[in-house]
């Protein structure tokens, strides 16, 4: 009994230095930062998506593109509340999995990161952004396209990437009257995007004489897909859509020209990257696919050089990574401030040409006037072939 | 009809596989009565070898089938070095241990091989390359039939080759008496003049070479590899040597042959089963959901790695000795 007691007095002091804890040690850590009266001060901006695991590249795309936002701007160093500010990278792999993506939330809140660019998966960013909603640090995807993220009335969440329920009818549109198919099927991988953009795409193709001819499931983590294609085959749809990564849509490709399916294949963003192609080889020729934003090459000519120069190619959303970055950038020079609590309220106002476009908030935080971009595989690359602006299907012009 | 006779194939060729890994699994539990779960691992560790080696080849334009036979041949020894070390490191000293101990250390291997894999090639999904053009052949008249891919036959060729190569070894050669003999008793088979050591050394190396074998099928099947593939293909291997009946190589080779076509089937047909239109027959209360969304089901094909391990669970309740397995409940 007395052991016990001893015990519970020590949890309650535990707990009550932990209480006290992060308020005793919080103003000391302001004071330093204003009264050495250094001329410059150093913001840690936040990257937040896979590095590791499947879809690894094009978690290492997105903090590239940060990355070169960052550095850009240092390059030229700006004047924020009377300082110079030097921003610094923090980069955090959340393995594309929602229970990491949590923790490495907490974390990034806890090293008190101005903004958190990223995550990449709608799946990780949903739970992700209560956390930093709860912290007050703005979070801005370049990536993820499911239209909850923005659903839930958190102010701090925005996105420079178009949403699925502007891309599922886009590419539905395109599937209907552009390609011609009166029979499509679905496959999606299970996931917050996949199985999202694949509902979206089902909801637009109920408007068009389109039919649906099956919906199966796999898993994000799948390699076999040959039991669900041959099951599609003996229903010979003219388009096969897949909601999923291009981690998935590669071999699932392959394995459907194996099986002797001439379908074209249809793909979310999640699956319009030149990965596809390299997991896929030839049988990824003539897929359609879409991205929800104009192709860089057509909106940010400086962007690409720049990018191409340090990184190589751009694997996909590195582009509005960059564009979220300069959104809180451009919100830090508007409010005159580094404090998240101070320049947050300003993203919504922030408008500028970035590598994507013009970009501008709406009241959910999405980006306004989104476009979806239509494009389809030549030779191993993506090549843009249309646009869809408001509804209108246009060609894409150079 | 096509649909399905395209599973079948697609089962059979899977099914080969498994029978290939089961058979690893079969012979040290047939000699050790050790069930080594690393070898799902010394399978992944093949397909990253051949990778390698299909890569660094690759600019010798080759012809494709060869630089395969090539990648193979340099694999298999490869994991049967793994196969050696495993046992002479980790197992041997733990021949006489209690029989939880080297399961234990089986499961840190695994883990061990998994990460030295994750060192050496990253962890980011490996594309093989394109070598092997997959070229599908017709069973059928016209473009909707099933098809069968040069691929396939290969996979299959291969399998059975192994399998017959590997019973002829065990059951015409005097290696293959040393290996029965110790199975049956090892402490006999030792007075008898047969070095204990050396046959079970021989059944770990034999079994990763045909882990290799397989390794090389799967990534120039599926295209991909990946440092964590072993594991589930690991399980999946062994509940298809319990289903023939562990320890015993004809029930391996059924098992897993039977284990492919489980899967193949049950992935292709659990949503038409459970399709909520269906369903609605019996059980009414779906009728909503099925006027909109008429191929919704209950359960898709993302339950196909369920089979293996409900097959698993209902041999060891009904028929803990397998399919084809003589000895009863106190080794199994």
């Amino acid at each position: 009994m007395q052991t016990f007691w001893r015990l519970g007095l020590a949890v309650i002091v535990a707990l009550s230095l932990a209480a006290c804890g992060p308020k005793e040690e919080a103003p000391p850590a302001k004071k330093t930062g204003s009264a050495t009266e250094a001329p410059g001060v150093t913001v840690k901006i936040a990257h937040a998506g896979p590095l590791t695991g499947s879809i690894a590249h094009l978690g290492k795309d997105n903090e590239n593109g940060v990355r070169l936002a960052l550095d850009q701007a240092n390059a030229n160093p700006i004047m924020i509340g009377g300082k110079l500010v030097t921003f610094e990278l923090l980069s955090e792999d959340d393995q594309a999995d929602p229970k990491v993506g949590t923790t490495v939330a907490q974390k990034l809140v806890d090293e008190k990161v101005a903004a958190v660019i990223g995550h990449l998966n709608s799946g990780v960013s949903i739970p992700a952004s209560n956390i930093y909603h709860k912290a007050g640090i703005p979070m801005i995807s370049g990536s993820a396209t499911n239209p909850t993220l923005t659903e839930r009335g958190l102010t701090t969440v925005f996105r420079t990437v178009g949403r699925d329920d502007q891309q599922g009818p886009a590419l539905a549109m395109y599937l209907a009257h552009n390609v011609k198919a009166t029979t499509v099927a679905l496959i999606d991988d299970k996931t917050a995007y996949g199985e999202g953009v694949a509902n979206e795409v089902e909801k637009a193709l109920k408007g068009t004489p389109v039919t649906l001819v099956g919906r199966e499931r796999t898993s994000d983590r799948e390699t076999d897909f040959k039991a669900i294609l041959t099951k599609l085959k003996a229903r010979r749809p003219d388009v096969i859509f897949h909601g999923g990564m291009d981690a998935t849509a590669g071999p699932m490709i392959r394995q459907a020209r194996e099986l002797g399916i001439t379908a074209t294949f249809a793909l979310g963003d999640g699956g319009c990257t030149n990965e596809t192609a390299r997991l896929a080889g030839t049988a990824a020729e003539g897929l359609i696919c879409s991205q929800a934003g104009l192709p860089s090459e057509a909106a940010g000519k400086a962007f690409l050089d720049d990018f191409t120069a340090r990184y190589g190619d751009v694997k996909q959303y590195a582009p509005y990574v960059y564009d979220g970055t300069l959104a809180v950038i451009e919100a830090m020079k508007r409010a005159d401030s580094v404090d998240p609590a101070i320049f947050g309220p300003a993203m919504a106002s922030v408008r500028f040409t970035g590598a994507t476009g013009t970009v501008e908030f709406d009241a959910k935080g999405d980006r306004k006037n989104a476009d979806i971009t239509i494009f389809t595989m030549k030779h191993g690359r993506l090549v843009p072939i249309a646009l869809v602006q408001n509804g209108l299907v246009s060609a894409f012009k150079r | 009809m096509d649909l399905f006779l395209q599973q079948i194939v697609n089962g059979l060729t899977l099914g080969c596989v498994y029978a290939v890994v089961a058979l690893g699994y079969t012979m040290v539990y047939g000699i050790i009565q050790l069930i080594n779960f690393a070898h799902g691992d010394v399978v992944m560790i093949g397909a990253m070898v051949s990778y390698s080696v299909i890569t660094a080849l690759a600019g010798l334009g080759l012809p494709p089938v060869l630089l395969v036979g090539i990648s193979a041949l340099i694999a298999m020894p490869a994991c049967m070095a793994v196969g050696y070390t495993m046992e002479r490191v980790a197992y041997r000293p733990l021949r006489h241990a209690p029989r939880l101990a080297p399961l234990i250390t089986a499961i840190g291997l695994s883990i061990i091989l998994q990460h030295v894999a994750l060192l050496i090639w990253s962890r980011n999904n490996i594309p093989f390359p394109q070598i092997i053009e997959a070229q599908p052949l017709y069973l059928g008249s016209g473009p909707h039939s099933a098809t069968i891919t040069t691929v396939q036959i290969a996979i299959i060729l291969t399998s059975l080759v192994m399998m017959v190569g590997l019973w002829l070894l065990v059951h015409q050669t005097r290696l293959g008496i040393a290996m029965r003999a110790t199975s049956q008793n090892p402490q006999v088979a030792g007075l008898m003049g047969i070095n204990v050591n050396h046959v079970v050394a021989f059944a770990f190396v034999i079994g990763a070479a045909l882990g290799a074998i397989a390794g090389v099928m799967i990534g120039v099947y599926y295209g991909v590899a990946h440092y964590q593939m072993g594991f589930l293909l690991g399980l999946k291997a062994f509940s298809a040597a319990v289903l023939g009946g562990i320890g015993n190589l004809g029930g391996a080779m059924l098992g897993g042959l039977l284990m492919g076509l489980i899967e193949a089937l049950g992935a292709g047909y659990i949503g038409d089963l459970t399709n909520v239109c269906v369903l609605d027959r019996w059980l009414p209360g779906f009728s909503d959901l099925c006027a909109n969304q008429p191929h919704a089901s209950l359960f898709g094909s993302n339950y196909k790695d369920v089979y293996a391990f409900l097959v698993l669970i209902l041999v060891l309740v009904f028929k803990p000795s397998g399919l084809l397995g003589e000895r009863v409940g106190d080794r199994a």
